[in-house]
């Protein structure tokens, strides 16, 4: 296998990040030779989602700090010739920082003895050796190489460890776990009491679920965590490349069912649509027609410019004054559905965010934003899958030592990979992370604060315990910025059931703790003080709580980066916001630099209208099935998942 | 070299093309092989078996709105129920609801594939009707099962709730909830049929409310308003009966239009206790359904030797009756309804609770002051006022016509039904006020009139005052004004007189400054024996050559006619 690999191709794509697998996709569907590759043994870079255990290792990855592979590579610079010069790639991944984990679940270790029997019942359990997702069986063509090395490879490396045993591999979790927390004493001194686990716990109410650590643990493939906390906008860049390429047929998406607000230290359901307004108890008649007047002039505002040309000197907030709009509506309008709560927005912008968020509803149902199920970490894969589909190469666990720059032309001609291989292409287009500390000496990044957290109820419950929210929490002091809050429930395929996941996201002041914290304990309570206080048993109940802050580089400018050959493209990683625009503008803009005459990801042609030209290698009928066929199980899928990276290792 | 390649768009349409030619073979071919097999003789032969059912699907499965062939499968059907075991029977049919699903999600607008889903259900012995409701939602078929299930009305009416709440732009549900909550709150027998109890009505208002203040140009919502608020046709009556003598002409005036034969079975007339054979005939001659009928009497019902007649009319389909005694020495009588307000006028929103009216009259006014042009809340609030006390508003329903004129909500075709709307309510509060007046005077000069209606409700006015309206008619209507003797029409449009026929007592006339284009419009006064007076100034036919002439031939009886 290592040696099938071809060593000439037209594009080299390093990193499986969302704007990178866009490119490749696009690439390979406008019909370059396209090699994908990268360094970690998951896709997406950090824009993948894990399952439970699959996090727990990504965290370890992050906490030891460990040089990755530094042993196994060849030495590289032998093989520059005198002509060619060498920009070497960064070997460490320094785009996760601050980690910090809490477990409040009881971690009992009879629970697990005792759960056990109980989750050995369970088919999604017993089925661990096997790859759960269906994507991830599914089977492409011989010459493309597997696409759905799934995140999950490292939990079933785990559990082969320890000969398949479920008890055991659980336990061994619990454990390393038990070292991450040794470890994040030692690092945040500042760590408190109050937040170490609590090991004992015998004050259940008997009320609520009792949800164990070791359940976490055994059910953490129901999870799918992802680093980012995106959404798609239902009239967005992301669903409309997503659609027209026809990649939405490889994934899954669910409506977020309803919009929260947090006011006067409540969570409401904020009326965004005519059919919430019409339904809510909480307004009254004229506080209805206000707010749909409000909402719908925002609709063509540019319509009616005398409406607000008095007040585009003005701040958004201000110029909600007066409209009419009574202090609740104009909290809404501002913060849940402009979502426009930190910089003093003008009145322009807020009415185009407010007229965005309009538009995007009713196309997929009552709010604005879908949700790719299993996670966000979805996105990518497709993208790579369509690459596949269209002959593009996946390798995972490749590293690529250096770039090899032709002395005369100044242009990148080749890549050289760990084994010392040259891979030699015309276009490269390399992720950010991938790029030394020398090259970048000039580049300033931001950082965003995240909180995953894993409850045991919705911050507001509901008829239905499967919801989907979206929760803006505004920012206490002014400066400070918003915490954007989305809640998942179980049907999301995001996290066990009677269980939710809790992402955060807000642009970092300090670490993420830091910036979070305050947040995290307004909507809840950890799950072992319940006892104690009447009000704060209304709330959810922390279970597992994680920190970490992440860089996002979405704002570095291509002439920050020192001495890269005009043929290498960067791509950034992901940024704050809430949808994914700034990667697929930034993926058509680079795919427009480099082949300005090709379309940018069209709609494949019909199957019956597709035939291949002459050569006798290429992927018969069944290749082109994968065109049409978004979910093609077969059994040899599974076979075919070990990943090519771990062929090229031996 | 290895790539894809994608056909061009010449080599598409050739191959669309080609596929629609094979189709099209195959389904002529397919349809002559069927109506070969269902054709009379072969019929006899029996041909009629599972073939045509394999090959009627072939055709159906493409055109579903092919009636014939699903007559063809209904008899193929209904031969096999006889000859076949129930198993079979009971595959056949799973087969059949399979095939029907597949032609639904081809044209789910076929009414034919919905009529043989209907008639194929109905013939089975334990359809499983859940599965019909779980799996369709067209709201006629949705009827049809909820009736053969026995759905209860409550949990259609959690149905409708379920739509509204999604989207409340839904004519079809608010029509089904008008449907089902008369059945779910039915009223004692002696109540108002279709009415709905006070608490119930006040949820349906509120609910009703939230979706018009949430979005007021959605008409969906004003519609059920207008029905919670409305109430059932009013009781069948015989509004008024008069009998003159001189005319030796007997009058009634019904509470709706009807149609009377001339046989007895619709009005039966009683003099003096016993049943007269009588001519009906509408005033206008037409004999079409009308408010008012009249009849002429023999002299003998109506000599003066008596003291007094009875004359009684029954309306036997609308079980009522009226009766009026005609003294010795009287010229007419009559008996009528002293016409309040409540009877007359109050049909289209009516509720027992005027505090409810009252309520929804204030939460209408606040949304106008929100919306000061929405049409529909001004046409609320206009309806609402009436229903509350028509003359008390009457001042202020004119502002808000005004103000429903002037908003550019309503467009030009809309400007008509306003204006005659305007003006049905203006002479609704005239003839209220002369009812109070008991007078058989009326004037409604001035007013803006488009239109005129009610008339039944003026037989026994002699003086009418018309003058300075935008009338552009006196309509066939105004012939049931039995005793009118002066009718001034001065300064108005009008173009035909086709209602001043017939009026026995009519005298004089005043029609300057109309538009009567030539003589001949004049032709129903010829009709009016008493008419002695006639003032046609300003009118374009007196520029007409030899006019007076004309006229005097025309209007013999006529001795003055001013030109």
């Amino acid at each position: 296998m290592a040696n099938s690999l071809p060593t000439e191709f037209d594009v080299v794509v390093i990193g499986t990040g969302l704007p990178e697998s866009i490119l490749a996709a696009a690439c390979s569907r406008s019909g370059q030779r396209v090699l994908h590759l990268d360094s970690r043994s998951y896709y997406g870079g950090n824009w993948a989602s894990f399952s439970f255990s699959g996090l727990l290792s990504w965290l370890k990855e992050y906490q030891q700090n460990s040089d990755i592979g530094e042993e196994g590579s060849t030495a590289w610079q032998d093989l520059i010739y005198e002509t060619e010069e060498a920009i070497t790639l960064c070997r460490k991944d320094e785009t996760i920082q601050h980690t910090e984990v809490f477990c409040y679940a009881s971690q009992d270790v009879n629970d697990n003895i005792e759960e056990t029997d109980v989750l050995q019942k369970s088919p999604s359990w017993v089925a661990s050796s096997t790859l759960i997702k269906p994507l991830d069986s599914a089977c492409l063509s011989e010459e493309t190489h597997p696409l759905y090395v799934s995140s999950y490879e490292m939990s079933a490396k785990d559990t082969t460890k320890n000969n398949g045993e479920v008890t055991d591999a659980a336990e061994t979790l619990v454990k390393e776990y038990c070292r991450y927390k040794t470890y994040k004493h030692t690092v945040s001194d500042g760590a408190k009491d109050e937040t170490k686990p609590i090991l004992e716990d015998n004050s259940d109410p008997p009320k609520r679920n009792r949800i164990t650590y070791s359940q976490i643990v055994k059910e953490g493939r129901k999870f799918n965590i992802d680093l980012v906390s995106k959404l798609l906008y239902s009239q967005g860049l992301l669903i409309d490349l997503l659609i027209k390429s026809n990649v939405s047929h490889y994934a899954e998406f669910k409506n977020v069912t309803r919009i929260l607000a947090f006011r006067e230290g409540k969570v409401e359901q904020v009326p965004c649509s005519r059919a919430d307004i019409f339904n809510s108890k909480d307004l009254t008649m004229v506080e209805k027609r206000m707010l749909m007047k409000f909402l719908t002039f925002c609709l063509d505002y540019e319509q009616h410019p005398d409406e607000y040309q008095a007040f585009v000197q003005s701040s958004f907030s201000e110029y909600l004054k007066t409209k009419k709009l009574t202090p609740n509506l104009q909290h809404f309008v501002l913060h849940s559905i402009a979502m426009m709560s930190d910089s003093p927005c003008t009145t322009i912008d807020g009415l185009k965010a407010t007229k965005n968020f309009l538009q995007c509803l009713g196309r997929f149902g009552n709010t604005p934003f879908l949700l790719p199920l299993y996670g966000q970490g979805e996105i990518p894969q497709c993208f790579c899958r369509m690459c596949a589909v269209f002959g593009g190469i996946y390798c995972l666990r490749h590293k690529v030592q250096c770039l090899v720059v032709d002395k005369e032309s100044g242009r990148c001609k080749a890549i050289i990979d760990h084994f010392g291989r040259r891979i030699s292409a015309k276009y490269f287009i390399v992720e950010d992370s991938y790029l030394s500390e020398e090259t970048c000496l000039n580049v300033q990044y931001k950082q965003i604060s995240r909180a995953v957290l894993i409850t045991d109820q919705s911050v507001l419950k509901a008829e239905s315990d499967q919801q989907i929210s979206v929760l803006i929490v505004p920012p206490v002091e002014p400066g400070a910025c918003a915490v954007r809050i989305t809640e998942l429930c179980s049907s999301t395929m995001t996290c066990m059931k009677d269980t939710y996941l809790v992402h955060l996201t807000c642009s970092s002041s300090k670490t993420a703790r830091e910036d979070l914290e305050s947040v995290v304990k307004k909507l809840f309570t950890p799950y072992a003080e319940t006892e104690i206080d009447k009000e704060e048993l209304k709330k959810p109940r922390l279970l597992w709580a994680l920190y970490f802050n992440m860089r996002d580089s979405s704002g570095v400018s291509r002439s920050s980066y020192n001495g890269l050959p005009s043929n290498v493209y960067v791509c950034t990683g992901p940024d704050c916001g809430l949808g994914s625009e700034h990667a697929v503008k930034q993926a058509e803009t680079l795919f427009r630099e480099i082949f300005p005459s090709e379309e940018f990801c069209p709609p494949p042609p019909n199957p019956e209208d597709i035939f291949f030209d002459g050569d006798d290698k290429q992927p018969e009928p069944s290749g082109t099935s994968n065109i049409v066929m978004a979910k093609l199980e077969s059994s040899e899928g599974s076979k075919n998942l070990e990943s090519p990276g771990k062929h090229l290792q031996n | 070299h290895g790539r894809l390649k994608v056909k061009t768009s010449e080599e598409q349409a050739e191959a669309k093309r080609l596929e629609r030619e094979q189709k099209l073979k195959l389904y002529q071919s397919a349809t002559q092989t069927v109506f070969r097999k269902v054709g009379p003789s072969e019929r006899q032969a029996g041909e009629l078996d599972e073939s045509v059912l394999e090959l009627t699907s072939q055709i159906l499965g493409a055109n579903p709105d092919f009636a014939t062939l699903w007559n063809c499968r209904r008899e193929v059907l209904q031969r096999l129920e006889a000859q076949k075991s129930p198993e079979e029977l009971a595959a056949l049919v799973k087969a059949e609801l399979g095939f029907l699903e597949s032609c639904l999600r081809v044209n789910p607008k076929s009414y034919g594939t919905w009529h043989h889903r209907c008639w194929l259900l109905g013939r089975l012995p334990e359809p499983n009707w859940t599965r019909e409701l779980e799996l369709f939602h067209c709201w006629d078929y949705r009827r049809f099962v909820a009736a053969q299930a026995a759905v209860p009305p409550a949990e259609e009416l959690a149905f409708t709730d379920s739509l509204i709440t999604r989207n409340f732009s839904n004519y079809s549900s608010w029509h089904y909830r008008s449907c089902l909550l008369p059945q779910l709150h039915p009223q004692p027998d002696s109540g108002p049929q279709g009415r709905l109890p006070e608490d119930v009505l006040l949820k349906e208002l509120e609910l009703v409310q939230n979706a018009f203040f949430t979005d007021p140009n959605d008409q969906s919502a004003w519609f059920y308003h207008r029905w919670l608020l409305g109430r059932a046709d009013p009781q069948d009556a015989l509004r008024c009966l008069h009998v003159s003598r001189d005319e030796a002409c007997l009058t009634v005036s019904f509470s709706r239009p009807l149609l009377v034969g001339s046989r007895t079975d619709t009005l039966l007339l009683m003099v003096d206790e016993s049943p007269l054979a009588v001519e009906w005939r509408t005033p206008d001659g037409r004999n079409q359904p009308s408010h008012v009928w009249l009849c002429d009497l023999p002299a003998a019902s109506l000599n003066d030797q008596l003291p007094q007649h009875t004359f009684r009319v029954i309306w036997t389909a609308g079980n009522a009756q009226k009766e009026c005694v005609l003294l010795k020495g009287r010229q007419e009588c009559w008996c009528r309804d002293s016409a309040t307000d409540e009877q007359l006028f109050r049909c289209d929103l009516s509720v027992e609770k005027s505090t409810v009216l009252q309520s929804e009259l204030e939460s209408c006014k606040e949304l106008q002051e929100l919306e000061p042009e929405n049409k529909w809340c001004l046409l609320t609030i206009i309806l609402l006022m009436r229903a509350l006390d028509p003359l008390l508003y009457e001042k202020e329903t004119l502002q808000y016509f005004q103000t429903l004129k002037a908003s550019r909500a309503v467009d030009p075709m809309r400007a008509a039904y306003l204006d005659d709307l305007r003006s049905k309510f203006l002479l609704e509060n005239s003839v209220l006020k002369m009812e109070y007046a008991e007078v058989r005077v009326l004037h409604l000069g001035h007013k803006d009139l488009t239109m005129l209606c009610h008339l039944e409700q003026l037989l026994l006015v002699t003086h009418l005052d018309l003058s300075h309206n935008r009338l552009q008619a006196l309509p066939p209507a105004l012939a049931a004004l039995r005793c009118l003797e002066v009718l001034q029409a001065n300064d108005n449009a009008i173009e035909s007189l086709d209602g001043v026929t017939n009026l026995p007592r009519l005298q004089e006339l005043f029609l300057c400054n109309n538009r009567l284009p030539q003589p001949a419009v004049l032709q129903p006064l010829a009709s009016c024996p008493k008419l002695v007076l006639l003032n046609l100034q300003g009118n374009p036919l007196c520029q007409a050559a030899g006019i007076s002439e004309q006229l005097a031939e025309l209007l013999p009886s006529v001795s003055s006619i001013l030109t």
